[in-house]
């Protein structure tokens, strides 16, 4: 199986999308002649001509609502945020419009439309460019939102997201675009509303989503060491969860530690540590542990900024509480 | 088609609204848009559009009076036209009828897949308290949702020492319902003997010489005494010089009373009263004894007020008629002690020539609430009522 | 603008122009008693003296190609779309019967048959969206228009200029029509804009802008039908500003104390329906007995609509929870 970046997966996705289904089309920030501000669109333009692939001015809440106009009216886009912190910008289009169009015209419109792009902390880019937004989004009915982690994930749930005939938020990460991992040449999709387990164990359970899954897992070898077995749970979907997966894994370990990136109070990671607290509430064996980010704007300085973030050696202190270790 | 003009919501809280003046009057032609009346609502005085246009047929709603919402105010129509009273508004459909909950839909996700484990289901509560007690969890029959053991099922589970106590009630009980005297004969009592320490003395009375008395009494005169007038009499004598015997404890006060009021405690089918003697050390024994005849016989007719039997000093219990020897009785509040009379019967008496004596007997017992009374003041007081009983003067 | 020669029109689709405003107004003054009735609840904001904007645009267009879309205040567009007015007065009812299964209500009507796409509650934000229905015709090269209506308020918003700068960049099929009624809620526009003349925004956007006689159903019907041929032949955009006026305040709990009642009264006097008989009659095309006609047939015709709502039932709890996702047909 060909390794390639996550980068490639994206572009493979909606250059395969497109060449599939001619409603498809990419509009956005410096999609076409720069090739995207992250290069996920590198080569579209060239093949799929102006037509198709978008350059917008600056104007997120204006190209985002032109998207959800289109997509009523029958075509398939697929909307770059250069980067989720000027979603906010848009937050007015999708939670006002896209998600709720249908359900306020009692089911007569569908709304098939991406919107993508990076989310979560990068490095050394302050409070308004470090941003993990995913609450916002999974808040919200009448949206489905997906945070792969991987490549084949990546492009699996992205060809689903445009195929999709509803509102589909993808949250990437910017420091996720450079890793690489396996992806069949063979065309798949990976469904959305399912998770996936990344790493089996039977001592705890992690649960995690989008570019900290990689902390998880480096965590979870940590502990093999120590001869703890963690179970890595890959949320995958954040909108709708796989509740099923959850319950299954957590009845497995019997403890549990979440880990979501964002700010602690009601987000993603929040919501699952309730979920597991009240569906597996006979069956754990220790409180329920989430590793968030630290309720603060996020600072310049590096040394601070990995501080606010969730590592390594914050899960494993997590897991040890959970197994009553220290 | 004449049309009946409906009072509006001017306001989105008001129920109804007044009319303050009408501006088009019986017989005028209207515009769709003209100002028929103005209105006030809860909030403002605001103009009323007309609806419809024509002639104004009939003003159904005269200036000054309040109109509920939907209730018509005028009738609008073509000139000639004939129209019929206006009728009540139909019943409004309110706007949040609900429509039968069966099922209440739930989200399509949020069942509870079932747990894959043999695991128990049990609270960390139930868990730490079966801990506690040495309990095997798993022996515990859970009554939670889905058997989970919660903290009631453990707490039954752990075992206890054999309770004495009876079951309260058995299947062919009849369970009858307190009635207001019980229940204040049973907050009285109880307050009584749990706030009031007693304690109890007791005497032999010889009562040779008050039967004699009271025989001679009795013979000679046409007014029949009876023997509980006689002692609450003597009460009231020998109590003139135990002040404290005739007193009340009042929240961190002690009340001496000057007034003598004795009561006695008299049986009823619905309870126990004790109706009061006012007075007593002013009164003489005839007095004391009509006084006491009248109270009994109000009793027993259930005409008694609160006049009659509130506020007494001392009360007097007597089971002699009931043939008890002795026993001991419960103070009556604002009392601070209770005399306890036994029944006269014959007894042998040790004299203090060593001989024995058959005497005409009484046992006397004093219950004292110990906040006022000390034991030595009590003994004092029973001691010179014994002396006074056998020994009357008359 | 002077108005157009009456004359030019033949009588039928003068009479039709007249029906519908009439339909219009007879339609919302009952609502107005609806919600007086409490039998309407929430926000309804009534149209009762705009109906020669709608009337006007939407008699240029053909709806098996053409767009429309607009803001809250939108019964009088949904009537004019060719809705039910039964289906209509039912949505505002809350009723199952409704056009939207009484989950939109007055402000979310919406019919995608009739490409009618709502009935939207936010103030500017359908605008983009109406850009991205210009966007769709012309990816696909079809050969409709997109008719976007909002009022004064929502000129001020980022979306109208985000929506109407790439409109004018990527030259879009699109007829922006702004219904200045004079007020954005209880504000004069007078005090909310910077320009007054609001169509010299078109301008920045390289688009035509012009200023219509709102209360002239004719003038408006001509101006929307130069900007359609626009639209449709050359895919040019244009901003008109139809200076109209409503009668009613904002919504049906706004007493509107903040305007004189001589300027209603002033704008009373040029009612659009009261110009068009008049002008129709003055050139021997209509009787007053015509006239009686149809206002018993518009009369009726509420009157149906809500004998049908007040009969039809509610929604079942059960449907809360439909409507939220399409099922993916793949």
């Amino acid at each position: 199986m060909p390794e390639i970046t996550y980068r490639e997966a994206l572009n493979q996705a909606i250059d395969e999308e497109m060449a599939r289904d001619d409603r498809v089309f990419l509009i956005g920030e410096e999609v076409a002649l720069y090739n995207g501000a992250y290069k996920v669109s590198r080569g579209l333009y060239d093949k799929y001509g102006e037509k198709r692939v978008i350059d917008t001015p600056i104007t997120e809440g204006g190209f985002t609502g032109i998207g959800i106009g289109a997509a009523m009216a029958g075509l398939r886009p697929v909307v770059e945020w250069m980067t989720f912190n000027f979603s906010i910008q848009a937050l007015d289009q999708v939670i006002n419009n896209a998600a709720k169009m249908r359900y306020m015209s009692g089911g007569q419109f569908k709304l098939p439309i991406v919107f993508r792009g990076p989310n979560g902390p990068a490095e050394y880019l302050a409070a308004q460019h470090s941003q993990a937004l995913a609450a916002f989004y999974a808040h919200t009915p009448g949206l489905l939102v997906i945070s792969p982690a991987t490549p084949y994930d990546a492009k699996g749930l992205l060809k689903s997201a445009i195929r999709n005939d509803n509102p589909v938020v993808m949250m990437e990460a910017e420091l996720l675009y450079n890793t690489k991992g396996d992806v069949p040449k063979e065309e798949y999709l990976v469904p959305i509303g399912k998770a996936d387990i990344k790493r089996s164990g039977t001592d705890v359970t992690l649960i995690t989503f989008g570019k900290v899954l990689h902390l998880a897992v480096s965590a979870a070898e940590q502990l093999q060491a120590e001869g703890v077995s963690a179970e890595v749970l890959d949320l995958r979907s954040l909108r709708p969860l796989d509740e099923e997966a959850i319950v299954a894994s957590v009845a497995k370990t019997g403890r549990c530690v979440v880990i979501d990136e964002s700010c602690p109070v009601a987000s993603v990671g929040s919501y699952v540590a309730w979920l597991v607290s009240n569906k597996c509430f006979d069956i754990l064996d220790a409180q329920v542990e989430l590793v968030a980010g630290l309720d603060v704007p996020m600072p310049y300085n590096h040394r601070l900024e990995l501080q606010v973030q969730p590592s390594a050696e914050k899960i494993v202190t997590a897991v040890k509480k959970v197994l009553y270790k220290n | 088609m004449a049309e009946n003009i409906p009072m509006l919501a001017l306001s989105p809280t008001m129920e109804e609204g007044v009319i303050v003046k009408w501006i088009k009057h019986q017989g005028d032609i209207v515009a769709q848009g003209d100002i028929l009346c103005e209105v006030e609502t809860d909030k403002a005085v605001m103009e009323y559009e007309s609806p419809a246009e024509g002639t104004l047929l009939r003003i159904t709603a005269a200036q000054g009076q309040s109109i509920a919402i939907g209730e018509t105010i005028a009738v609008i129509g073509a000139q000639d036209e004939q129209i019929e009273t206006p009728q009540k508004p139909k019943q409004q459909e309110v706007l949040t009828e609900e429509v039968p909950r069966k099922n209440i839909p739930q989200p399509p996700k949020t069942s509870m897949p079932p747990l894959a484990t043999a695991k128990l289901r049990s609270s960390p509560l139930a868990r730490k308290l079966a801990e506690l007690h040495g309990l095997d969890i798993s022996s515990v029959k859970g009554t939670g949702p889905e058997g989970r053991v919660i903290e009631a099922d453990v707490k039954q589970a752990i075992p206890k020492t054999p309770a004495a106590t009876p079951p309260l009630s058995r299947p062919d009980d009849e369970v009858i319902e307190i009635t207001p005297k019980r229940k204040l004969i049973a907050k009285t009592l109880a307050g009584s003997k749990f706030t009031s320490p007693h304690y109890y003395l007791k005497v032999n009375v010889i009562a040779d010489s008050l039967i004699a008395t009271r025989q001679k009494h009795n013979a000679e005169s046409d007014h029949k005494i009876s023997l509980n007038a006689f002692l609450i009499k003597f009460v009231a004598e020998v109590m003139q010089r135990h002040p404290v015997i005739n007193s009340s404890w009042q929240d961190d006060k002690i009340v001496q009373h000057r007034t003598c009021d004795i009561a006695l405690a008299v049986s009823q089918p619905d309870g126990l009263i004790a109706p009061v003697v006012r007075q007593c050390h002013t009164k003489s024994l005839t007095q004391i004894d009509s006084e006491l005849k009248a109270l009994v016989e109000k009793t027993h007719a259930g005409s008694l007020t609160s006049a009659d039997y509130a506020n007494s000093t001392f009360t007097i219990s007597n089971l002699g008629s009931f043939g008890i020897d002795e026993f001991t009785a419960i103070i009556n509040p604002p009392n601070s002690a209770i005399l306890a009379v036994g029944k006269i019967s014959k007894q042998p008496v040790v004299g203090d020539d060593e001989k024995i004596q058959i005497h005409q007997c009484m046992a006397l017992t004093l219950s004292c609430d110990h906040r006022l009374i000390d034991g030595a003041i009590g003994a004092i007081f029973l001691t010179d009522l014994k002396e006074m009983i056998e020994n009357p003067r008359q | 603008m002077n108005s157009p020669d009456i004359t030019k029109y033949d009588k039928s689709f003068l009479s039709s122009l007249l029906q519908q405003m009439l339909l219009i107004r007879r339609f919302e003054e009952k609502a107005a008693q609806m919600y007086g009735l409490r039998k309407i609840g929430g926000f309804c904001h009534i149209y009762i003296g705009q109906e020669a904007v709608c009337t006007g645009a939407i008699a240029t267009v053909d709806l098996a190609k053409d767009y429309i879309i607009t803001a809250y205040r939108d019964h009088g567009h949904a009537l004019t779309v060719g809705m039910d007015p039964k289906v209509v007065m039912a949505e505002l009812f809350g009723k199952i019967t409704g056009c939207c299964r009484g989950k939109g209500g007055s402000m979310h009507l919406f019919d995608e048959q009739k490409h009618f796409y709502g009935g939207h509650g936010i103030v500017g934000s359908h605008i983009p969206l109406a850009t991205g229905m210009a966007v769709k015709i012309k990816y696909k090269n079809e050969d409709g228009v997109v008719l976007c209506f909002f009022g004064d308020g929502a000129i001020h918003q980022g979306s109208f200029h985000e929506a109407l700068n790439m409109a004018g960049l990527w030259k879009l099929p699109i007829v922006y029509i702004c219904e200045n009624n004079q007020y954005g809620m209880g504000t004069d526009f007078r005090r909310a804009s910077a320009v007054n003349e609001l169509s010299k925004l078109a301008a920045s956007y390289n688009m035509p802008g012009s200023r219509v006689d709102g209360m002239d159903v004719l003038a408006v019907y001509q101006s929307v039908t130069d900007a359609v041929k626009l639209a449709r032949e050359r895919s040019k955009p244009s901003l008109l500003e139809i200076r109209t006026y409503r009668y009613l305040g904002h919504s049906m709990s706004d007493p509107a104390t903040y305007r004189t009642k001589k300027e209603v009264a002033k704008y009373k006097s040029q009612d659009p329906i009261v110009i068009l008989r008049d002008r129709m009659t003055a050139a021997g095309m209509f009787t007053e007995d015509e006239y009686v006609v149809m206002d018993k047939d518009c009369k009726s015709i509420v009157t149906e609509a809500i004998d049908f709502a007040e009969q039809s039932k509610n929604p079942e709890i059960e449907t809360l929870y439909e409507d939220i996702l399409a099922e993916t047909q793949e």
